[in-house]
Parts: structure tokens; C-alpha cells; sequence
């Protein structure tokens, strides 16, 4: 469990490392490392040119304003899941955050490191996705900002290009009358989760919900976000997502506990952010 | 000090990072890899190292055919058994077969491990794969061969039988048939395998060090395969991360072909295990099916029990039936059982091996007759603690000889025990009288469930002890077995202290270094304290004694009105005259020279002794030190009794143990915090068992599991605090009174869990570790 050789670059500026990058015959960049570390130590990636963009400067802005919470490429996840900033304009981030594997790789791992990777059980990329969030990418050809649901590509796979760089993501803000909530079930505390889901409800003057949306991870190629239709109640909304779901069996579940699961979850998170939207008000 | 919950010794050097591992040694070392087939079952058709050769830093690549004589042989069956009729052992390397998806193929060395694993990654061997057995019921169908000259792939057929349980079934009242299942799981230690080895080429002698459970026996098993005598290799075991049953099988292939190695390139040579190695690589346990035919009265007394019992041996057989014999015998708990009969069919699979692992069989055994126990309360609608109790065998019925034979040949008696009063304080712990007022009122889907064994500890045949109390006054013990985490530098200076009479701080503990103490026969089936503990003792008192003669000169005292009080040697009662045991060390040993002032005192102008006397008395020996073995007669027999609440949430299917209790007899405690540090890991590797941990093989032989991403061992959020409380009823068998602690914890905790769920849920659960989709799809089909 050693890595196999690789060239490594650590670039000090952005140029530098979108340089490094364009340069690279495949190149691969590392920021916080909790995932590309161990799939190198597992010879299951051999890229042949790392960029180490930690000493990059300028990529370690957290921005929170009306618009939403914009995450630099350095930003680890305990300082998303720490800033109370962050927490107001966009809650859903937080809550997300708190089931991100443990403290000591929150303590490390980037938000958009995470995004990068793709992963389909992963919470941040379910949350961009519900949300209808950005990922900012840069290469030496210039700048473009993707939206979430072209970054998604496949498993494991984004929409950068080999040369880009994701430089930021942003998460839009909480829109008024609406709450969040995220939950999953995962087989130890910290493991990528079985199942999940992110919901956000918007109420209507009187406190009922009008609209809801919800974001699944663990069971599609890609996270998936589904428009609920919750005027027949929390219960035949979520029958009606869990039927819509097409998860796969693998070692821990089958699909159909898997779907089971986002039936479950999806009726209890339509519930709290239902909650959460009237307490917050508009 | 005996008896007292002093803090662990060791730990301010482990948990400040100054602990000593294998892979800490040998900085200069070159570093080994290994080819290990990525087949489950295969014949190698050709190995082609030229790709390999080209990497800067490579020193050797070996294969089967490069291992001169011995080195390549097949790899000693250790344990030889007459019901082990096709027992069967790898080679270090594999010659023309293999028969699991990480066997070794070849070996690399050179400069360091990443170079190791390039080259090992360029090795390019040619398979043609064979079909793989996998799986218990393959291997039962063996519609294929795991070994060409094994039919059925039946490896041993073991019988172990009292009275006819046949008969007594067939006139019992009562009489359920059913079967149980317990899946593959791997002891998993934090820190794998390794070995460390340095060639002195003037010296002819080889220094060994590795993360073993039993260094002796390594020493033994490289001299033999090297052609060296024993005294020209030295094995020390360095600290160990853990072993927990994996690490006492010796040699594995790499402790045979790094020390060759090392010898052959006359330079330091390394192999330390990755995680990746360890899962398929080492050896696993526990895949074991049941079949069971009971037959009871009313009471729900067994009358007849007949077990059936198919167990996952994997591959090989180093370690022979002893997995077999610990399940069939320990299998009756606490209970006599009218007549029994166990036949245990050990059948060969294209896994990797399979080796005791803590518990080693009991958890497989407790399962079977705790979930017997329920299955016949809830047949008679009895209370599942009342059927138990009237199955227990009485505290005046011991000795109690069970009527077979246990795992170290002798017969299975056991010494002590008082089994009713055990399950008397769990119910009391538990709260089981009042369970079911509390699930009502809770609301939440609750169940209790419990599960009682015994454990036979204390394996002989012997261990010894050498203590040394030099000239300041520090005391020196040594045992030859090895530690791997345990507490044994606490423990083992808590009883020279007691013995000797002296501050703890002057004891200083060394364990597992054979050129401390050079027989012994390992770390395992809970045995250290019982045996090591004990022979330790022994040796204490011959040196308190002869320090008693040496001060009663000194002291011009009868040795019989003196003691020790404090590291001084003074007259009963009278503390205020004495003389340090420094001192008593120097008279201990008459010297010609003297090497500071202390030694002065020992030299022949410095007066004292009888002039008509030899300096040193005929039958003496210079010296303040001593040497004993503790050996005994049989094993000593600890039990336990379990109990947990469990939750079930009645949407997700997920099981949260909100508490667990255990009482725990292990006779006379040394020190009970050590004691309950064992019970908490114990019953935390029991809950991996129970709801966690599995060995996903798929079809094919392939390990879909084989890191910590994917074996789910849980972390402190899965544990419950858990809750002990311990008898003491001691071991008439040996000194101390002592019996062992090391496995009781992960042994009942499948059952008690089982037990819990079933109570919740309102189904049977007969397989076990269960996942929540396990529980979901038991709903459904329910």
C-alpha cells in the first residue's frame, strides 16, 4: 500500500498551477488527499503528475452573502461546518457536513475537493445538486462556471476538463419561507451513507408546505434530485420519490432496502425542513 | 498490590508515541513485497520476472524454485490430530498450485517498500485458472477439489460424544430440530504482521524480531527450516499492536523467507505487513454451520443434544482441529446436558486460512446452545433466564468432568465455578425481572436478551518465569510469552511486587525475547496470567526465600520470623533494623573484585561467612534470582454470563444497543481494571461480530472487502458503555487462584444479541452477524 511513482508539483500561485496542470500528462490535483491519498496507496490511480495546490494563495475564501456561500478549493470542511456565516445564509451545509466521514478528515478534506470527486454517496455533491449550485473552473484557456447538474457526470466522474482546476463552488442561499434538512443511514457513524437525502420545503403563509425538493445520494450514478409533489401529505411524497429511485445492490445493502431507506428518510427530512421553514419565517 | 486497579504501566510510553513496533526497527532494513496470486485457484503455468528487474533498487526476486532444502517445504502442520486424517499446509511460496486469492507467489526485495511493490507490480505471472471452492456448502457438494488428494474436500471429521444422544433425544419429551449459522470474520489487529531479520555472518547467528504471539516458536521454526541451532537465532517480539489469535501461528511464509533472506544477501532485511496483505494474507475464522437435534423435559432440562457442525477451514490446515475441538466441547457452557454428541466436519475452501481467532470456536459454540436455550424457553413458554438456570451445573458438583476431551488433550473438568449466583447478579445488572414493565412503558420496539458460557483458559503445557533482584535493588522479571497489548508489564510487577514485597516501581517486566528467557509456548487461549502469572510466583518465592536465608545471616535472624516490607528485608514486627534487598543481592554473590562500593562489601577481605564453609554453599548458586515453570494438570475454567437491551428502529431496520451488561468470573483478580479493559475490547470485537463484520467473498474466491472502508470494524460510536460486575471463585488449580480473562468478552455477544433482537422483533434469528437489510428482508419474508 505505497503509491506507485508520480511526478509532484507544488505551484505558490494560481498560474502556476493551472500551468503545472495544462503541462501534466495526466495530472492530478491534490488538496485535502482524504480520497486521492488512499486510492494512490491502493494502486488504484497512478496518475503520472500530481499538483499540490495547498500552498496556492488566494483559494482559501469563504464567502457568505445574499447570493449564497461561495467555497474556495482549500477550504477544509471543518471550516464550512464551522462558520456561523455559512450556517445562516445556507444551512443545509452544515447539517450535510456533520455526516462527512470524521472530524479528523473534516479536519483536512476541501468541499470542492469533494465536489472534484464526484462521488455519488458523498453529501456535498447531493447538497450542490438540490440546491442548483456552481463550481467555478479555471485552466490557462480562461474561466467557466459550471452548474451543478452538467458537473455531475457519471460515478466518480466531472464534468473539468483535464487542464481545469475547480477553484470554488457556491451554494445558493436558503430562498425565504424554506427549510432545510438532511439525513442518511450509514453502517458505522462517518461511513458514506446507504442511503441520504437533503430536502428543502418551502411553507406557504399559512405554515403548509407548497413545494419541496429533494437531493439523494447513495443510490443513482450521480446525486439526484427529484421535485416532490407533497400536497397529498409527507407519506405519498415519499412513496412516490422511493418509487422513482433505482439504486443498486452492492456488499452492505440491496437496492431494495436502499430504497427502502430513501422512502424512510425522504418522509422524515420532508418533515424537519417542513419544521425548520416555519420556524424560520420568512 | 494483588487485587489493586493500579493504571497500566505501559501505557504513558504507548499513548506518547514511544512505543516500539516492527515496523519502527530497522530503519536501514532493505524492504520485502509479495506476489500473492490474484486467483482463489490456480496452477501456475509460468513466472516471468523480466519487466521487474529493471527497477532501480531491486536486490532479488525469489520463487519457488530459488528456496534451497527446507526453505521451500511445505510449512509444518503444528497441532497434528488423529481426526485430522487430510491435514494439509502451504508452502512459503507457492510451487505449482495456489489455492487462495492472496497466497504468495513470489518475493521481492530491495531498497525500500514503494521499489519493492514497483517491482512487485512488474512480476508477470501466467495462471490457468482452476474452479474455486467457495464457501461451506461448495465445499460440502465438492463438486470441485481444493486439494487433489482430499476427497470431499473433508480435511478432519472430529467426534467428541457422552452418553447416546440419540437415544436420549428420541425418549425426551420434548424435541426441536433446527440450524444455526455463524459467518467468516478476522481478528484484525491494528497493526499486522511483520518481520525484521539481521544476519551476523562472523557470529553465524541470526537476530529475529517479529510481531508475533510466540517467539519461541519462531525461533524454533526458523532454525529448523535454516539448519541453525537454536541458540545461534534470537526472536524478540517488540511491541505488538495487537494479535488476537492471527499472530501465534508460526512460521508464516514470511517469517521463514525474510530471515533467509537477510542471511543469503547478508544484509537486514524487512516485511512489514499493509492492510491490504492482512486481509487476505493472514487467516480468518468463525464461517461455521450448525445443524442441532435437542430433546427436553418440561422444565426445558436438556436431556439429549446432537450437534452436526460444518466448519469453513479455508485453505490449509497449519494450526490443525483445534478451532473443531474448542467449538464441540465448549459448546455445553455451564450446563450438564444429559447426552451429547458434536461431529465437527472440517472441509478445505479456497479462502484463506482459518486459525483461532480470540474466542476462537466459543463464540460459535456459545451460539449454538444459547440460542438452544431460548428456542426450547420459547417452545415451553418459559422464562429463557429459567430454563438456564435449571440446565446449570451446581456450585457443589465441582470438579465436574464433562466427560470429553479439550483442546490441550486432557480431559474436560471443570475446577470452580458457581454459574447460578453469575446469573442471579446479571438479572439483578440487567434489570431482567423488570424488562418487560419497562418496554411497555418505553414505547420504543425493545428486546433483552442474554447468553451465559465457559471458557477454558489457562492452556498448558507450561510457562516460565525468571526473576533477578540486582544490586540496586531493582527486580527483574522475565517471561518467555509474548505481549501484544494485554498489560502484562502491570500485572506480572503487581505480583512480584505482592510476592517479593517491594514497590512496584522497582519491578521491571520483559516478555516475548528469547534471549531473556528461552522456553515458553505463547500468547493464546486466555493463558498468561494463569500460566506466566503463576510460574512468575514460583520464582518469587524461591528468590524471597533465598533472600530470607542470605538477611537471616546477615541479621543473625531465624529467615522464618523475617519479611519484606518495602524492599527491606527486617524482622516481623520490627521495621526500624532491616537490610535492603540491594544489599542482600550483594552478599548473594561473593566476589573477588569489587566494582563500586556496594560490591565492596562482597569481597573476600570484607569479613562475614563461615571460614569453614565455601563461599558459595554446595547446592547454592551466587545470586539473587530464581527460576520456576508453572505446568498444569488441565485447564482452569472461567465463565460469564451477558446481557443487552437492544432497540430496533421498527423503519430502518438499524439495531442500537442502548445497554450491555456482563458479569464475569475469572477467579481471583490481579488487577480488575486490566481485567475489565479485556471484558470492554472483548465485547466490542463480540458487537463487531454480531452486527458489523463479515468476510464478503464473492464466487469466484475474490475478498470484496479486503480494507477498512468495506469490513466494518466499529468505531467507539457503535460501543455502548458497557457495564461489569465480576464474582470471584478461585482456581483451585494453580497458586494464584487465578483463571483467564483475555477472550471471555467477544465470546456470548452474538448470542445475547441474537437473543435481543429475537425478543424485539418477535421472529427467530438463527444466523448471525446480522446487517439492518439482514433484518429489513427478515421482516419481509416474516
Amino acid at each position: 500500500m505505497k503509491p506507485p511513482p508520480f511526478g509532484y508539483h507544488a505551484p505558490r500561485s494560481l498560474g502556476e498551477a493551472l500551468a503545472a496542470l495544462a503541462a501534466a500528462r495526466d495530472g492530478k490535483v491534490l488538496a485535502g488527499g482524504q480520497s486521492l491519498i488512499p486510492l494512490l496507496n491502493m494502486r488504484l490511480a497512478a496518475p503520472a503528475e500530481i499538483i499540490d495546490i495547498n500552498r496556492v494563495a488566494g483559494l482559501d475564501t469563504l464567502e457568505a452573502g445574499p447570493a449564497g456561500v461561495r467555497v474556495g478549493a482549500l477550504v477544509r470542511h471543518a471550516r464550512a461546518e464551522r462558520s456561523a456565516e455559512a450556517a445562516r445564509v445556507q444551512p443545509l451545509l452544515r447539517l450535510a457536513l456533520r455526516h462527512v466521514a470524521h472530524p479528523a478528515v473534516r479536519s483536512r478534506g476541501t468541499v470542492v475537493g469533494s465536489l472534484a470527486h464526484a462521488d455519488p454517496a458523498a453529501e456535498l455533491p447531493a447538497v450542490l445538486a438540490l440546491l442548483g449550485g456552481t463550481v467555478e473552473a479555471a485552466s490557462v484557456r480562461g474561466r467557466r462556471t459550471i452548474g451543478a447538474a452538467d458537473f455531475f457526470a457519471g460515478p466518480l466522474e466531472s464534468a473539468l476538463a483535464p487542464d481545469e482546476l475547480a477553484v470554488a463552488a457556491t451554494f445558493p442561499a436558503l430562498p425565504p419561507r424554506t427549510g432545510a434538512a438532511f439525513a442518511e443511514i450509514a453502517r458505522r457513524h462517518g461511513d458514506y451513507a446507504l442511503a441520504g437525502v437533503a430536502a428543502l420545503v418551502t411553507v406557504d403563509e399559512a405554515g403548509r408546505p407548497a413545494a419541496a425538493r429533494a437531493g439523494y445520494l447513495g443510490v443513482a450514478a450521480t446525486p439526484l434530485v427529484l421535485d416532490l409533489d407533497v400536497s397529498g401529505g409527507r407519506a405519498a411524497a415519499a412513496a412516490d420519490a422511493a418509487g422513482r429511485l433505482d439504486p443498486e445492490t452492492d456488499i452492505h445493502a440491496s437496492a431494495e432496502y436502499r430504497r427502502h431507506l430513501a422512502g424512510v428518510l425522504t418522509e422524515r427530512v420532508l418533515h424537519a425542513a417542513a419544521g425548520a421553514a416555519r420556524e424560520r419565517g420568512t | 498490590m494483588f487485587g489493586e486497579p493500579i493504571p497500566r504501566r505501559e501505557d504513558p510510553r504507548l499513548l506518547t508515541g514511544q512505543g516500539r513496533f516492527l515496523d519502527d526497527l530497522g530503519r536501514d532494513a532493505l524492504a520485502a513485497a509479495f506476489v500473492r496470486s490474484p486467483h482463489a485457484h490456480a496452477r501456475i503455468l509460468d513466472i516471468d520476472v523480466s519487466a521487474a528487474v529493471d527497477v532501480d533498487g531491486l536486490v532479488a526476486i525469489y520463487t519457488w524454485e530459488d528456496l534451497p532444502g527446507r526453505v521451500g517445504d511445505p510449512l509444518p502442520l503444528l497441532i497434528p490430530h488423529p481426526a485430522l486424517t487430510h491435514g494439509r499446509t502451504g508452502r512459503p511460496l507457492a510451487r505449482e498450485t495456489v489455492r487462495y486469492a492472496g497466497e504468495p507467489v513470489a518475493m521481492v526485495v530491495a531498497a525500500d517498500r514503494y521499489l519493492a511493490e514497483d517491482a512487485a507490480g512488474l512480476v508477470r505471472v501466467e495462471y490457468e485458472p482452476l474452479p474455486a471452492v467457495v464457501g461451506i456448502d461448495a465445499a460440502a457438494r465438492a463438486e470441485h477439489l481444493v486439494h487433489d488428494d482430499v476427497p470431499g474436500n473433508v480435511a478432519a471429521v472430529l467426534v467428541q460424544e457422552t452418553g447416546d444422544a440419540a437415544a436420549a433425544i428420541a425418549a425426551a419429551p420434548h424435541t426441536l430440530e433446527f440450524d444455526l449459522a455463524i459467518e467468516r470474520s478476522a481478528a484484525t489487529p491494528l497493526e499486522g504482521r511483520g518481520v525484521y531479520a539481521r544476519w551476523d555472518a562472523a557470529d553465524g547467528s541470526l537476530r529475529v524480531y517479529s510481531s508475533t504471539q510466540s517467539s519461541t516458536a519462531v525461533r524454533g521454526a526458523v532454525a529448523a527450516r535454516l539448519g541453525l541451532p537454536a541458540g545461534k537465532v534470537e526472536v524478540v517480539a517488540p511491541d505488538v499492536g495487537g494479535g488476537f489469535g492471527v499472530k501465534i501461528v508460526h512460521p508464516w511464509p514470511e517469517e521463514v523467507l525474510v530471515p533467509w533472506a537477510a542471511r543469503l544477501l547478508d544484509r537486514p532485511v524487512k516485511w512489514a505487513e499493509d492492510r491490504r496483505e492482512h486481509f487476505v494474507a493472514a487467516a480468518h475464522e468463525r464461517g461455521q454451520q450448525h445443524h442441532v437435534r435437542v430433546g427436553f423435559d418440561g422444565e426445558g432440562r436438556v436431556l439429549g443434544l446432537d450437534v452436526r457442525i460444518r466448519h469453513d477451514h479455508g485453505a490449509y490446515t497449519p494450526y490443525g482441529i483445534i478451532i473443531p475441538i474448542v467449538t464441540s466441547t465448549q459448546l455445553l457452557g455451564p450446563y450438564k446436558i444429559g447426552a451429547y454428541r458434536a461431529e465437527v466436519t472440517s472441509l478445505y475452501t479456497n479462502t484463506v486460512i482459518v486459525t483461532p481467532y480470540r474466542g476462537a470456536g466459543r463464540p460459535q459454540g456459545v451460539f449454538c446452545m444459547e440460542r438452544t436455550m431460548d428456542r426450547i424457553a420459547r417452545h415451553l413458554g418459559r422464562d429463557r433466564a429459567d430454563v438456564r438456570a435449571a440446565n446449570f451445573i451446581r456450585p457443589h458438583e465441582f470438579p465436574y468432568d464433562q466427560g470429553l476431551t479439550f483442546q490441550d488433550g486432557r480431559p474436560l473438568i471443570y475446577d470452580s465455578g458457581d454459574y447460578p449466583a453469575l446469573l442471579r447478579e446479571l438479572r439483578k445488572l440487567i434489570g431482567w425481572d423488570t424488562f418487560a414493565e419497562l418496554r411497555a412503558r418505553d414505547g420504543r420496539r425493545l428486546g433483552i436478551g442474554l447468553g451465559c458460557y465457559v471458557e477454558g483458559t489457562g492452556v498448558g503445557p507450561y510457562e516460565g518465569g525468571h526473576v533477578e533482584i540486582d544490586t540496586a535493588g531493582r527486580v527483574h522479571v522475565a517471561t518467555g510469552l509474548t505481549s501484544q497489548g494485554q498489560g502484562h508489564q502491570t500485572v506480572f510487577a503487581q505480583i512480584a511486587a505482592a510476592e517479593l514485597g517491594v514497590p512496584i516501581e522497582d519491578v521491571h517486566v520483559t516478555t516475548g525475547d528469547t534471549r531473556r528467557f528461552g522456553y515458553a509456548v505463547g500468547t493464546f487461549a486466555s493463558r498468561a496470567a494463569v500460566m506466566s502469572g503463576n510460574a512468575i510466583a514460583l520464582a518469587c518465592r524461591k528468590v524471597r526465600a533465598k533472600a530470607l536465608r542470605v538477611a537471616g545471616e546477615a541479621l543473625e535472624a531465624d529467615p522464618a520470623d523475617l519479611e519484606i516490607t518495602g524492599g527491606t528485608v527486617h524482622v516481623r514486627g520490627d521495621r526500624a533494623a532491616g537490610v535492603p534487598l540491594r544489599t542482600v543481592a550483594v552478599l548473594s554473590n561473593p566476589l573477588r573484585y569489587a566494582f563500586d562500593e556496594q560490591s565492596a562489601a562482597a569481597t573476600q577481605f570484607a569479613g562475614g561467612g563461615s571460614l569453614d564453609e565455601p563461599p558459595v554453599a554446595r547446592g547454592d548458586e551466587p545470586g539473587l534470582e530464581a527460576r520456576d515453570y508453572y505446568s498444569p494438570v488441565r485447564s482452569t475454567f472461567a465463565a460469564g454470563a451477558h446481557a443487552a437491551i437492544v432497540e430496533v428502529d421498527p423503519d430502518t431496520a438499524e439495531v442500537r444497543i442502548l445497554r450491555y451488561a456482563v458479569l464475569h468470573d475469572c477467579g481471583r483478580l490481579i488487577n480488575p481494571r486490566i481485567v475489565e479493559g479485556q471484558i470492554h475490547g472483548g465485547v466490542a470485537q463480540g458487537i463487531a461480530g454480531a452486527l458489523y463484520e463479515r468476510m464478503a467473498y464473492d464466487e469466484t474466491g475474490q475478498l470484496q472487502n479486503a480494507s477498512f472502508m468495506d469490513f466494518l470494524m466499529p468505531y467507539a460510536t457503535e460501543i455502548p458503555r458497557i457495564e461489569t460486575a465480576h464474582l470471584e471463585t478461585p482456581s483451585p488449580l494453580n497458586p494464584l487462584g487465578v483463571k483467564g480473562a483475555g477472550e471471555a468478552g467477544v465470546i456470548p455477544v452474538s448470542a445475547v444479541i441474537a437473543s435481543a433482537i429475537e425478543d424485539a422483533e418477535g421472529f427467530v434469528v438463527d444466523a448471525m452477524p446480522l446487517s439492518p437489510d439482514e433484518l429489513f428482508r427478515l421482516r419481509r419474508r416474516d
